[in-house]
């Protein structure tokens, strides 16, 4: 714990609530630097195109056509941005079912991205849809879809973005200086997660299962009844890499606020979800393997979208899965760094390659996204960075939380609150 | 017992009140009960149509579409997709058999897959036989353009409240005076309205009475599980530029094995994790030290 740093950030006992807010707000850094300029540019032309977009609809700034109903903003921002937040019930489930402590360090700072990366790209849904203003009717009942993978789809997203909050919510409570509804949001915790994997698990593979019927439309090396199950493994390698990636990002960017426990333990937890990115992935392709044979993909087997599939199958997926396994066996962080590249770019193919690109493969006219689709996207991620910057460089998340927050673990009262307890927390860490 | 057996009585004994199961088997039992040879259908008999392209323009004056354009169907064009101001048409093809003319429109599915992915139920099997779609209901996700196999649904990309345009088998008009508009007005008597049993012994009867006039199958019989738009044709279906290649199962038929597992997942996980949970605690009792949870 940095104590110093904590003592700058939390709200002090008795300073008044609205005064803190405010001070909150104030930059903490430089305001005219290179990410800075760039991100706001983006948004400011993505204010502009998406007015433009809700005035003369979705086709004056979409290169999306009746033969393609969906385009960059749900491939890449939906289908892939939901597998990339998988490590937030991933990360849950090592530590609160499995109680693996190794991991609790960057427990926070992985349910924070996960809450922010369904905030922003979930949400970007409505800029896709048509008629937004009628978001809520299969929330109020009018009608419910029963039948729709959709509908759960929907459904999941909200109360899953709600499971994140309250998760996350200790943090915001520790910020605040909130001790007693922190108590209570503690408590919450054990529940939230539980509650939170099961919806994980479902939607994560119902993007996929989206997809089972638009079977005459989908190259059938892409097609499978498995690709629910697809899916939910990918999530789980998905959003292992993108721990790693963002945590060696983080781990520079906010050196300041990041905590002791998370600095030393950095390493070995890097090679701990490695070696988990590693077996997820022998799975995933162990299924690709199964289904091949299981529905004759042979036959389909030809051309140059054999070639295509096999750069998603062997370069993206088998290729980090051996540099995962080898990095994590003998410690080479460089083997893993690069693994965890490829293996997002892996998981960007596989739902893009699904969604838009072997998507009607046969049609004469194929859909490329326009620049606008893409500034919107690109807009949409630095939104999400903003907030991320801002949380974590004042809330407790990378470490640094207040010495009263310590004392409502939700473990209740099995080992008693001592001072000197937490060398003994980093011996256990150690084995 | 084969699997789907076995999620149905799990999902019915995890409780019918969670998303899954048991309203969407109570939805099919009542289709069921009404045959779908008993809902309304369209008959439609290439052998019959001479490409005057009347029910393109009855269909667009009922539905209050514009006038479709009369210079689009020179020899060697391509054929034109069904769009946004105009919910059918009708296409030139030379075959083997020489010209021959198909109109396209919405196939009314028996068990529709945009119907079955629509969130909000915008899209809408009626029991009569159409499929509707319902303004008030859209949301706009497109996901009926995603999954219908006959790309049916289109979308009025150029609006700030877009529609979704298809043909409606004048569900409306025919609640009136019982024919739909392209039914009504073909000078040439391809088009034929009623029951879709009806109409599968008219087609019957045809391709029996006729030997070598139609090739022995009647398109939407069993295509994507059967469809309430059904064709006979004097050239094989490849050749008048339909998919011959969709299954004979509905296509919602592919979610059903996932959806019926949601009820058992949203029950079985949470207590398996919590037992999970309990059964780490021991040996994590006996070495944690407190710490804070996140």
């Amino acid at each position: 714990m940095n104590a110093a740093v904590s003592d700058a950030y939390h709200r002090r006992p008795g300073e008044r609530f609205w005064p803190f807010v405010l001070r909150q707000f104030r930059p903490s850094g430089p305001l005219v630097t290179p990410f800075n300029v760039i991100t706001v540019g983006l948004m400011l032309v993505a204010a502009v195109i998406l007015a433009w977009r809700f005035v003369y609809g979705l086709g004056s700034v979409t290169n999306l056509n009746q033969d393609f109903a969906w385009g960059l903003w749900i491939g890449f921002d939906v289908m892939a941005g939901v597998a990339f937040a998988g490590g937030a019930y991933v990360l849950c489930f090592l530590v609160y079912i499995l109680r693996m402590e190794k991991y609790h360090a960057i427990v926070r700072v992985t349910v924070l991205n996960g809450f922010l990366a369904y905030v922003f790209y979930a949400s970007a849904l409505l800029l896709d849809l048509g008629r937004p203003w009628n978001v809520v009717n299969p929330i109020i009942g009018n009608s419910f879809g029963l039948t729709s993978v959709l509908f759960l789809v929907a459904w999941h997203f909200m109360l899953y973005m709600g499971a994140e909050l309250i998760e996350f919510s200790p943090a915001i409570a520790e910020w605040g200086g909130f001790r007693k509804l922190h108590k209570v949001l503690t408590a919450l915790t054990v529940g939230t997660v539980v509650f939170g994997i099961t919806l994980s698990t479902l939607h994560q593979s119902a993007l996929g299962a989206l997809y089972l019927m638009a079977k005459p439309k989908v190259h059938p090396l892409w097609y499978s009844e498995f690709i629910p199950v697809l899916f939910f493994v990918s999530s789980i390698f998905a959003g292992m890499a993108m721990v790693i990636f963002e945590g060696g990002i983080s781990a520079k960017v906010f050196a300041d606020r990041t905590g002791d426990d998370v600095k030393r333990s950095h390493h070995r937890i890097v090679i701990g979800l490695a070696r988990l990115a590693g077996g997820a992935m022998f799975v995933y392709l162990f299924l690709q393997v199964v289904q091949f044979v299981h529905e004759a993909k042979w036959n389909h087997f030809e051309g140059g979208w054999a070639a295509w599939w096999l750069v998603e199958i062997l370069g993206l997926t088998a290729v980090p899965m051996v540099l995962f396994m080898l990095g994590s066996t003998r410690n080479r962080m460089g083997f893993i760094k690069v693994a965890a590249v490829l293996t997002l770019l892996g998981v960007l193919l596989n739902r893009l390659n699904l969604s838009v690109i072997a998507f009607k493969w046969y049609a004469p006219v194929h859909y490329v996204p326009s620049w606008q689709e893409f500034v919107v996207s690109a807009a949409v991620l630095s939104a999400e960075l903003w907030v991320f910057r801002w949380v974590v460089r004042r809330m407790p998340v990378l470490g640094g939380e207040p010495a009263w927050a310590r004392a409502h673990a939700t473990q209740p009262a099995t080992v008693p609150v001592v001072p000197g307890a937490v060398p003994a927390m980093m011996q256990a860490e150690r084995r | 017992m084969d699997r789907r057996f076995f999620f149905k009585v799990v999902g019915a004994a995890a409780g019918t009140t969670l998303v899954g199961a048991a309203p969407r088997d109570a939805e099919a039992a009542a289709t069921a009960s009404r045959s779908a040879d008993d809902a309304y259908g369209v008959l439609v008999d290439l052998t019959r149509c001479v490409g005057c392209r009347t029910c393109e323009v009855a269909c667009a004056s009922a539905n209050g579409l514009p006038a479709p354009s009369e210079a689009d169907d020179k020899p060697g064009a391509p054929p034109r997709a069904t769009n946004d101001t105009q919910w059918t048409v009708v296409n030139r093809h030379d075959t083997s058999k020489g010209e021959v003319y198909a109109k396209s429109q919405c196939m009314h599915c028996i068990e529709p897959a945009c119907a079955a992915g629509c969130l909000t139920k915008a899209l809408f099997k009626t029991q009569e036989g159409p499929v509707v779609w319902r303004a008030d209901k859209c949301m706009g996700c497109r996901f009926c353009m995603v999954s219908c196999p006959f790309d049916a649904p289109k979308f009025e990309y150029n609006s700030w409240n877009p529609k979704i345009q298809k043909c409606q088998m004048c569900w409306e008009r025919a609640k009136a005076n019982g024919l739909p508009a392209c039914v009504e007005n073909c000078p040439n008597e391809a088009l034929t309205f009623g029951k879709r049993g009806e109409l599968l012994e008219i087609a019957r009867q045809r391709i029996y009475q006729n030997p070598g006039q139609y090739v022995s199958h009647i398109y939407g019989e069993h295509e994507a599980g059967g469809t309430a738009v059904l064709y006979i044709s004097p050239v094989d279906f490849a050749e008048v530029g339909f998919r011959t290649d969709l299954d004979t199962t509905s296509y919602p038929e592919t979610t059903r094995d996932f959806l019926t597992a949601v009820p058992l997942i949203l029950t079985a996980f949470p207590a398996f994790l919590m037992g999970l949970r309990q059964a780490t605690g021991r040996s994590a009792e006996a070495q944690d030290a407190p710490h804070s949870e996140a």
